[in-house]
């Protein structure tokens, strides 16, 4: 029985879905060592606190909450510092953290400073006597790894989606604590630029639309964004090449060199589905590809394919999304 | 400037793999192996930033076995002035060891600026630079999508989902590369026959405890093979149909 810490991600007042992923992950994990508690750290600008029950409701028994107005924006390393503080204050198997780009920034200095083997990017957890054993897809997803990691307690990232955040009501307990600040030179956040509004990140997305080359110009993924539009919620994502040519901006590249994304639903339109693409949306759960060589190798990943010209298909497409959708709400 | 880089060994990305006998590994016969992807970003943003400087130093590090010496000599020839190869008979799965190992020798280097990769393509883990950092108490940026130093003074972009964060850093800092900072020349004849006379030193890595073990490497399921729904326009509708019932997405 043990207990284990997970850092509750929050962004501009609210929690991020890694946040409760890896609430259920630390649930999963405690419960595996025969039941410990969850205990989750929530960092953020003042007011944050009224978040902690809905850490609760996803399996946290204690939430601890340090509040400064510095955590306005990503103070990482003060964030780092607070979190190794609270885990070295409690004995705890693990620290669990999501594998998003702050977590990715925290993990390896919070693992530094607790001296903690660290793996990242992980998708499955066992816990056995002195040893945590984790799954993670390495060599960009080609391969997958299982690690073991000794030691009385191991920094463990999450991957994104890989978790389903589950209810698991607990009365948690809220508990205030205070912000360490850094103590080596910092880092200084001059501005944050916000992307584009009203669109899901690509993370969190269920759908996302994402086009290639075959696109022809910047203009017509105008296309690409009414499909979206029509799905609802969908998130747009795009190839190397399309923000190589500075069509879309290189947040929005998915694959080896970009973003790793798991949705319910991906629509590659006019993407040839070079291995490096694929390596980013390979574990989607429906892939729909629309290019018009019917020898593309996306062809070979998509659950359904359309042999033909985007710019035909895509506007078809749209309506027929829209009409599908009507009076869904 | 002085400036470090770390590089890893690792296969090409674009191999089709195969799971050693050991169950526990790739099978590395017949691979062909470079320096890393953003570990060779890396390289060349320093190669940059000392060119625009007119003048410094960029030292390569590498720890693994006698065959990393390959990397190195790869990055001298892209320009890099000397190497120094941390002999260890294997590369652990652990990169907070790797991590102490490389600090341990970095601490003493005076370097304005060390660079990383984001992570490598067979551990895609992103661990060692920001480690490195936190354990030689440096500033920090981790996956810099853009970097400038001016005046002495450190500039980055970060992404973050769906923002941007631009950030100032004194020196010295440990960054570690995201695509986008610089693109990686290829060497030149001139540059590979000079890099054959450029120091490359060699001593044992101080790799204390490792405790990350790779107990099983396995390929992922395949997915089941694709099907084409039809041709052009005339398609959607038993596509729309499909997503409905089969997929359940619409
Ligand atoms: C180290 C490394 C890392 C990389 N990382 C990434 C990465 O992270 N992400 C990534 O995406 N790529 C990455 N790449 C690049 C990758 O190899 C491909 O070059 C890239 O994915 C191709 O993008 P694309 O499919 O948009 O373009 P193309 O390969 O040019 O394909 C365009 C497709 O559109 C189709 N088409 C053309 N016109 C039409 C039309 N009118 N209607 C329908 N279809 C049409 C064509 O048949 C073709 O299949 C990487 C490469 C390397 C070497
Ligand atoms: N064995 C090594 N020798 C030198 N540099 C390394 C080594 N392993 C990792 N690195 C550096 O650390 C980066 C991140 O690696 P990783 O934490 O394994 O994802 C790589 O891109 C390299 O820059």
């Amino acid at each position: 029985m043990a207990n284990v810490l997970v850092f509750a991600e929050a962004r501009g007042g609210e929690l991020r879905k890694i946040a409760l992923e890896a609430v259920t992950a630390a649930r999963q994990l405690a419960d595996a060592t025969g039941g410990g508690d969850v205990h989750a750290l929530l960092v953020g600008a003042p007011g944050i606190a009224a978040k902690a029950t809905q850490l609760g409701t996803y399996g946290a028994d204690v939430v601890f909450v340090a509040e400064g107005a510095e955590f306005a924006t990503f103070a990482r390393e003060s964030v780092a510092a607070t979190l190794a503080e609270r885990a070295k204050a409690g004995s705890y198997r693990a620290v669990v953290i999501g594998f998003s780009a702050q977590g990715r920034d925290l993990g390896p200095r919070v693992a530094a400073k607790l001296d903690a083997p660290i793996a990242s990017d992980v998708t499955e957890i066992a816990a056995s006597g002195d040893t945590l054993t984790v799954k993670h897809p390495g060599y960009a997803n080609k391969v997958v790894l299982t690690l073991v990691l000794s030691g009385p307690m191991a920094v463990i990232s999450v991957r994104p989606s890989a978790f389903t955040a589950k209810e698991n009501a607990k009365a948690a307990r809220v508990e205030v604590v205070a912000a360490v600040p850094a103590s080596t030179p910092v880092v200084t956040i001059t501005e944050v630029k916000e992307g584009a509004k009203g669109r899901p990140d690509l993370g969190d997305a269920p759908i996302i639309i994402s086009g290639g080359r075959g696109l022809k110009a910047a203009e017509n993924f105008k296309l690409v964004e009414d499909l979206a539009d029509a799905f609802g919620n969908a998130a747009v994502g795009a190839t190397r090449a399309v923000t190589d040519d500075g069509w879309r901006p290189h947040s929005d590249q998915i694959g080896q060199t970009g973003r790793q994304v798991s949705p319910q639903l991906y629509v590659a339109v006019g993407i040839s589905g070079a291995i490096q693409h694929l390596a980013g949306m390979r574990t989607s759960k429906t892939i729909v590809a629309i290019n018009k060589d019917k020898e593309a190798p996306i062809f070979k990943v998509a659950d359904y394919g359309i042999v033909g010209d985007v710019l035909e298909v895509l506007p078809a497409f749209t309506a027929a999304v829209r009409e599908a959708r009507k009076g869904q709400g | 400037m002085k400036i470090a880089v770390c590089i890893k060994r690792t296969p090409d990305s674009e191999s089709r793999f195969r799971i050693a006998a050991s169950g526990a590994a790739i099978d590395e016969t017949g691979l062909k192996f470079d320096i890393d992807d953003f570990a060779s970003y890396a390289v060349e943003a320093a190669l940059q930033l000392n060119e625009k400087a007119g003048g410094g130093e960029t030292v390569v590090y590498a720890l693994g076995p006698d065959t990393v010496q390959e990397s190195l000599r790869k990055a001298m020839s892209m320009g890099a002035d000397r190497a120094v190869h941390l002999k260890a008979d294997a590369v652990p799965a652990d990169g907070l060891a790797i991590a102490k190992a490389l600090a341990a020798e970095l601490a003493s280097g005076g370097y304005d600026l060390i660079l990383f990769g984001k992570h490598a393509f067979d551990s895609s883990a992103g661990v060692v630079g920001t480690a490195v950092a936190e354990l030689l108490g440096l500033p920090c940026v981790t996956a810099a999508s853009e970097l400038k130093i001016e005046n002495g003074a450190g500039m980055a972009r970060r992404e973050l989902e769906g923002s941007a964060e631009m950030l100032t850093f004194p020196l010295p800092a440990v960054i570690t590369i995201d695509e986008g900072v610089a693109r990686p020349r290829y060497p030149s004849l001139k540059g590979i026959m000079a890099a054959k006379k450029k120091p490359l030193e060699s001593k044992p890595a101080q790799l204390g405890a490792v405790r990350v073990t790779a107990q099983k490497a396995e390929l992922p399921p395949e997915r089941p093979a694709g099907r084409i729904v039809g041709e052009g326009v005339t398609a959607i509708p038993e596509l729309v149909k499909l997503l409905q019932n089969e997929a359940k997405v619409l």
